[in-house]
């Protein structure tokens, strides 16, 4: 079942001189981790402000085509209420965030939905937990760092446990390491909860290995839409100007120079490592 | 030149951020500094345009002490480029942004033009040149903080994680502009959590740990040092953990470029061939 669903979306914001999304058509199954990505400017930021209802209610301009969140059309229902089924964590954590404490940060949505005092508490520690900023509970979060900033965004999103949540580049500040574990912990999520994962990255050296389905987008356009593995493996992927993980990077150029390491494409280092043990064992 | 001497800072919260360190930096040198959320990375190169001054030691800009002079004099030496470009941006095209500080350091009209026209092109920002820069993309607003520093060419380019948000192009064009300028013996320190984006560039690394710097080489030889990484928050570049995952082959230990990689493993397979 399709969790998330465009037909023909056109998206032009008030003011702006064409459309930033076109024609976009894309459906997403319940339970996917999905990859958005495409070159700077290619409307990914767009396409996810339509997924909460962002668009048109907050931002107005000029939609055309429709979008349908867990059976709800966009355009008939207001965001609180499109808000309950999906987190959204913005690219910049600044915009997101306003209490006074990172834990009222955190436990803001639950109140709103009325969540018991005691389930709340639970709910609030545990997202405080997985995203290791427990010790900042009491901080004030605009006296965090943009890293810090950006965990307490995630854990605001992963206390609601909605069914969707979508993340825009929801890392960029984070040290490596860290950015590894916020991933694993969303992909564990998405595994053992079900929850239904849009997340827009640049970096898929990080990123690809988590995903079931990608999407690539240019110029207001989806170009590639499917399997990361059938995806990324045409040359189309690189020449729009995505910067394809270097394991795949890798297997493309040996492949060029006569070396086949199998068909499926590897994503990350563990996958073109084995292929490459293979290669070896058979000379 | 750089020369940081034993500096320490402290926050007024008391929170030291600093903890003694010594470096230089020589003109034309490309430095990456890397490390931990709170390592102290940003505080450190606030010092190198007088945007923090230490709390003891100190740090001489071209011999010039940065307590001795303003970061206004500074900065037309010294460029910054911060994390966050909203912390940068103000105006209300991007074309006044750019042209703000030119005027600032008194430049006249035509260069003024000149330069905007340049660093537009540069960052591929001609089109929005009459644009907000609210009305932008992340990626694109923090290209206009490069652009309106760039455009003073200052001897000095600090830019801290000057590629989150942006695509594979413009990170190869940053890169290419950064050899540019190492060329033009221009020194370029840069604040980044993008290892891929250092693997590409290779730089000289400074790996910062709790206020302190734990490491300092070259890209090819910290890159692929998996203990003193762990200690620094920072995954091998994926070319280094392909390697690192094929222990038995004997490869050479100090590769993160994909190139090279591609070189030593086609030269391995034939020789096992035949």
């Amino acid at each position: 079942m399709a969790v998330i669903e465009t037909k023909n979306l056109t998206y032009t914001y008030p003011g702006g001189t064409g459309p930033s999304i076109s024609d976009v058509s894309i459906k997403i199954e319940k339970g996917e981790f999905t990859l958005i990505t495409g070159p700077s400017g290619c409307g990914k930021t767009t396409l996810c402000r339509c997924f909460n209802g962002l668009i048109p209610h907050f931002y107005q301009g000029e939609m055309k085509g429709e979008v349908t969140i867990t059976d709800l059309n966009v355009t008939e229902h207001p965001i609180y209420e499109i808000a309950r089924h999906v987190g959204l964590v913005f690219q910049n954590p600044e915009n997101q965030l306003f209490a006074l404490s990172v834990e009222k940060d955190v436990a803001f949505g639950l109140e709103n939905l009325g969540v018991p005092r005691e389930e709340m508490r639970k709910k609030v520690d545990w997202a405080l937990q997985l995203t290791g900023i427990y010790d900042l509970r009491e901080r004030a979060p605009h006296e965090l760092s943009g890293g810090q900033q950006q965990r307490v965004a995630i854990a605001s999103v992963l206390a609601m446990q909605p069914q969707v949540i979508v993340l825009d580049e929801p890392t960029s500040f984070l040290d490596p390491l860290s950015a590894k574990k916020i991933f694993e912990v969303i992909r564990e999520m998405n595994r053992n909860l079900g929850i239904t994962v849009v997340l827009v990255e640049h970096r898929l050296d990080l990123t690809a290995r988590y995903a079931d389905h990608i999407i690539i987008m240019d110029k207001g356009n989806v170009v590639l839409d499917g399997d990361p593995h059938e995806v990324l493996r045409s040359e189309e992927a690189r020449l729009i100007g995505v910067g394809i993980p270097k394991a795949t990077r890798l297997y493309q150029m040996l492949g060029k120079d006569g070396v086949k390491l199998g068909d499926t494409v590897p994503l990350s280092s563990g996958e073109i490592a084995k292929l490459l043990k293979e290669a070896f064992k058979s000379r | 030149m750089i020369e940081v001497k034993g500096v320490h800072f402290t926050y007024p919260n008391g929170i030291e951020a600093v903890k003694g360190i010594s470096l230089t930096i020589e003109n034309g040198e490309f430095v990456a500094i890397m490390g931990q959320n709170g390592a102290g990375k940003t505080t450190l190169v606030k010092h190198f345009n007088g945007l923090l001054k230490p709390t003891k030691g100190q740090v001489l800009v071209d011999g010039v002490d940065t307590t001795k002079v303003s970061v206004a004099t500074l900065s037309r030496n010294v460029g910054f480029v911060f994390q966050n470009p909203d912390h940068q941006l103000f105006s209300e095209t991007v074309e006044e942004e750019i042209a703000f500080a030119l005027r600032n350091f008194g430049f006249n009209g035509e260069i003024i033009e000149k330069r905007i026209t340049w660093a537009l092109n540069l960052l591929a920002l001609t089109q929005y040149r009459k644009t907000s820069p609210f009305m932008l993309s992340g990626g694109e607003r923090k290209r206009v903080a490069l652009a309106s520093v760039l455009a003073w060419d200052p001897k000095m380019l600090i830019m801290d994680e000057p590629t989150i948000g942006q695509d594979y192009e413009q990170k190869e064009k940053l890169r290419q502009f950064i050899l540019q300028m190492k060329t033009q013996q221009k020194t370029v320190i840069t604040v980044t959590h993008d290892v891929e984006f250092v693997a590409e560039c290779n730089p000289r690394v400074l790996l910062m740990r709790e206020g302190k710097i734990i490491a300092d080489g070259e890209a090819g030889k910290i890159l692929t040092d998996r203990e003193i990484l762990a200690q620094a928050s920072i995954v091998p570049p994926q070319i280094a953990q392909i390697f690192l995952e094929l222990p038995t082959l004997n490869l050479p230990k100090d590769v993160i470029n994909v190139y090279e990689a591609q070189k030593i493993l086609l030269n391995l397979l034939e020789k096992g061939a035949k």
